[in-house]
């Protein structure tokens, strides 16, 4: 299993919720895992419905079995300021730098260094041992920018290496790549039964293998439940209105007969089933297209509540259930 | 249940207006940004303008949709569009937006320099803030050559929807900026006292940033920066520009969202600076809202009658001979229309199912509901012995030639295509007789039931985070598009959306 777990996928299919679930499932039974975030919308702490989080690494859940989690929101221009300090004990003068706005120059500007500093602060966590020699962190799973960023996200490094061709910065992205190259680093693509997710789903996978990547699975979210099956839409066609009418009235519905109450629901739930046989049928295909990608898939369903701690943590043992931790 | 708002936006009046010349359409990915700028910019080319939409980032199949196999950096001419309009679409090419600025503006030598440094090279390719940069840019050049009525322009998929605003800015800035300034040229600054520690602190940082980045780096900076600057008027001007055509009262922003938690969470965030930014904003577009045309039957109520046919089949099942449920009972349910979703179905329904057990214990011979019910009951006599729920209950039953029988007649009946199925009748599942069948409808009108209750639970949710923007922001003023339930692949789909988006959800429950 690898011990850094990148979760990307297209925007509004739950990468944060699923990167989220994932740390927590992989925390199970005593282990430790460390959430980041890299993109400073907070999505991690509204999730676990805790205040923002800081540039520090704390602890914000507990996972079933004595694990634990840990979050982290990297904020580039701090962790340049610390970056400076690990190499040149820069103190005031960093604050200095900051006023002139180097910093956020070379945060937001400079090409890719942002990326770098993301990527970098993940690796090193990954790398981290304590005293004992004992890895900090069992997994660090990250909330990564979605799809179509992703490769260039994190190939940036490979970028950067080539352009600043010497120095710390360099330095620096050689490593990192040495480690999003390895089997230490598995990218996991998120994505929903729609048409238009699932083709940035295959794109994804193809650039991240021309660039060297190594992808994990797909996840896909929000999975809708199977309320009827392909008999039930059969019959929902051949099936007369005036006894489904009257079936609804036999539920206590209201009346049968034309104008009644349960005679005029009949429609409407039809054009319901219609529907639903319609996204059945695509939801079908799809799995078909994402089947034939030849990677590891696993489903969540859709929380009918919408999404709160409760889901997540049903979330999670879902995951485990189906072995993705 | 429905879900009107206490502002509509009207979004016909808006592409009409010949006052309006851009609509920009903002919010967080994969709310349908990129099909509702295509939809609006169609939507107004078929009602007699000249339309450009300028597109970011489309999936490959929205671009097929409006007949272009792949959209490129030149407005291209839609075809099929319907009246005197016209339509044109285009997707930004941000090195080749670059690369034309740099050419427009400076000598072929010198712009040969500046294409041919690395650091240029990279920040065209795409780093933080250049294809917001280049978004503006591009929007300044075709709003310039005054060939269109309107121009729809998409935003990039951004971390946040906010980048849009802010990156143009922060481009702009550092390239004009004072940092840059001294990078190039810190030898102007010695002399004047005043500056001298200014002076030190900048040599050590230059020297902090040469070591950090390599001097290679730096230097191919400086190089890019005193070749850029001398050629044309700053950056900042230009962005600067941008930025007050955004502002001016022929521009609209759209805010796009979807009935979900993040993503109105984001809209709300922008609607709140767009009006801090004094950008004309016209309203929130809210996609995929979910309706029903059943609206007036609740989720709960919905399941307790689902419940009630399971465990009628059930029961039925359990006794062959008890073909109908007590009569005092199905009296009751089938003569007045006793329910209102106005009352608390929830208290109601429990109390119908816990009757249920106790109304079909007594015998109740009479078989005229019965019979009433067989003629056209028989109709749906497809089988559905695969199902787990029969299955189970299928083997107390004895076989019973009667029951073969019957579906015969019914098959006679109805002609249904299913009930001719073999499986039927050599699965040898043998079915009861009028109540086997009876049953199957039972089921299916159950698990159209189950399907309303899950609508309705998406719609309450939808309606709940939907009140709650209202609640934050009740002066916004919003278009609901219902939701279709595939994707869009050509022009009619297109077409479908903005109807829809016009429309303002066609699909209401009659109430």
């Amino acid at each position: 299993m690898s011990r850094l777990q990148v979760v990307s996928g297209k925007g509004g299919t739950g990468k944060t919720t699923v990167a989220a679930a994932l740390a927590l499932a992989l925390a199970t039974e005593g282990k430790r895992t460390l959430l980041v975030e890299v993109e400073g919308r907070q999505g991690i702490a509204q999730l676990f419905e805790t205040e923002a989080l800081p540039y520090e690494e704390r602890k914000i859940a507990v996972a079933p079995g004595g694990g634990e989690v840990f979050a982290l929101a990297i904020d580039p221009e701090l962790a340049l300021l610390d970056y400076l300090q690990m190499f040149y004990k820069l103190g005031g003068a960093g604050r200095a730098l900051k006023k002139l706005g180097a910093i956020d120059f070379a945060t937001t500007i400079a090409p890719g260094l942002r990326d770098v500093l993301l990527t970098g602060k993940a690796c090193e966590a990954v790398r981290r041992k304590d005293k004992s020699g004992r890895f900090t962190y069992d997994y660090v799973v990250m909330d990564a920018p979605p799809t179509g960023r992703i490769t260039r996200f994190l190939n940036v490094n490979d970028e950067v290496a080539g352009l600043a061709k010497i120095g710390p910065i360099h330095n620096q992205a050689q490593a990192v790549m040495r480690v999003l190259k390895s089997p230490e680093t598995a990218v996991h693509l998120v994505t929903l039964l729609e048409e238009m997710p699932v083709q940035e789903t295959a794109d994804g996978i193809a650039e991240l293998h021309a660039a060297n990547l190594p992808v994990g699975r797909i996840i896909v979210n929000m999975v809708r439940p199977q309320v009827l099956d392909a008999t039930d839409l059969e019959l929902t066609r051949a099936a007369p209105h005036t006894a489904i009418a009257r079936s609804l009235s036999a539920a206590g519905l209201g009346g049968a007969r034309r104008g009644g109450n349960a005679e005029r629901l009949v429609d409407p739930l039809l054009e319901q089933a219609e529907e639903y046989a319609e996204r059945y049928a695509l939801e079908h295909e799809q799995r078909g297209v994402l089947a034939e990608l030849g990677l590891p898939l696993h489903e969540l369903p859709l929380l009918a509540e919408g999404m709160d701690l409760a889901g997540l943590y049903e979330l999670a043992a879902q995951l485990r259930k189906q072995g993705m931790s | 249940m429905s879900l009107d708002p206490a502002r509509v936006l009207d979004v016909d009046p808006l592409l009409d207006d010949p006052q309006t010349r851009i609509v920009v359409c903002c919010g967080s990915g994969g709310v349908g940004k990129t099909t509702t700028a295509a939809a609006l910019g169609l939507r107004a080319a078929e009602r007699g303008r000249k339309v450009v939409v300028l597109t970011i980032d489309p999936a490959r199949r929205l671009a097929q949709s409006m007949g272009i196999d792949s959209l490129d950096n030149t407005p291209r001419r839609v075809k099929g569009i319907e009246g005197d309009g016209e339509l044109h679409a285009m997707m930004l090419d941000m090195k080749r937006t670059f690369d034309e600025i740099v050419e427009a503006h400076a000598d072929p030598e010198r712009a040969a320099v500046i294409l041919n440094n690395p650091f240029y090279q990279s920040l065209s390719a795409g780093f933080a803030g250049t294809q917001e940069y280049m978004a503006m840019e591009k929007l300044g050049q075709l709003r310039a050559r005054d060939e269109w009525d309107l121009i729809v322009v998409d935003t990039p998929p951004s971390r946040s929807a906010l980048d849009f605003l802010d990156a143009p800015k922060r481009l702009g800035s550092f390239l004009d900026g004072r940092l840059i300034r001294l990078l190039t040229a810190p030898a102007k600054l010695g002399g004047r006292a005043g500056m001298k520690f200014l002076n030190v602190g900048m040599s050590m940082m230059t020297g902090t940033l040469g070591k950090l980045l390599g001097g290679q780096l730096l230097k191919d900076v400086q190089t890019f920066v005193a070749a850029m600057d001398t050629t044309f008027g700053g950056f900042r001007t230009r962005a600067d520009a941008t930025y007050k055509l955004l502002q001016a009262p022929g521009t609209a922003f759209l805010v796009v969202a979807a009935p979900e938690r993040d993503a109105l969470r984001e809209a709300a965030y922008f609607v709140e600076r767009l009006a801090a930014e004094d950008m004309p904003f016209a309203g929130l577009v809210l996609n995929r809202v979910h309706g029903s045309g059943a609206a007036r039957l609740s989720a709960e109520r919905a399941l307790a009658a689902a419940e009630d046919l399971d465990s009628e089949a059930a029961e039925n099942l359990d006794d062959a001979r008890i073909v109908d449920q007590g009569d005092g009972k199905a009296g009751l349910r089938n003569s007045p229309d006793t329910y209102d979703s106005s009352e608390p179905s929830a208290s109601a329904a429990p109390a119908s199912e816990e009757g249920s057990p106790a109304a079909t214990d007594k015998p109740a011979p009479s078989r005229t509901a019965a019979t009433d019910g067989t003629t056209t009951d028989h109709t749906a006599a497809t089988d559905s012995t695969s199902r787990d729920r029969t299955d189970a209950q299928d083997t107390p039953d004895a076989p019973d030639t009667a029951g073969a029988h019957g579906t015969a007649d019914a098959q006679d009946e109805t002609d249904t295509a299913e009930a001719q199925d073999p499986t039927t009748t050599t699965a040898g599942e043998p079915r009861s007789d009028a109540e086997g069948t009876a049953r199957t409808v039972d089921q299916l009108t159950a698990g159209l039931l189950r399907l309303h209750a899950e609508r309705m639970q998406l719609l309450s949710r939808e309606q709940r985070t939907r009140d709650r923007f209202t609640a934050l922001h009740p002066e916004v003023a919003v278009a609901e598009v219902a939701a279709l339930p595939g994707d869009v692949h050509d022009l009619a789909g297109l077409r479908n959306i903005g109807d829809r988006l016009a429309a303002n959800r066609p699909e209401l429950p009659e109430s």
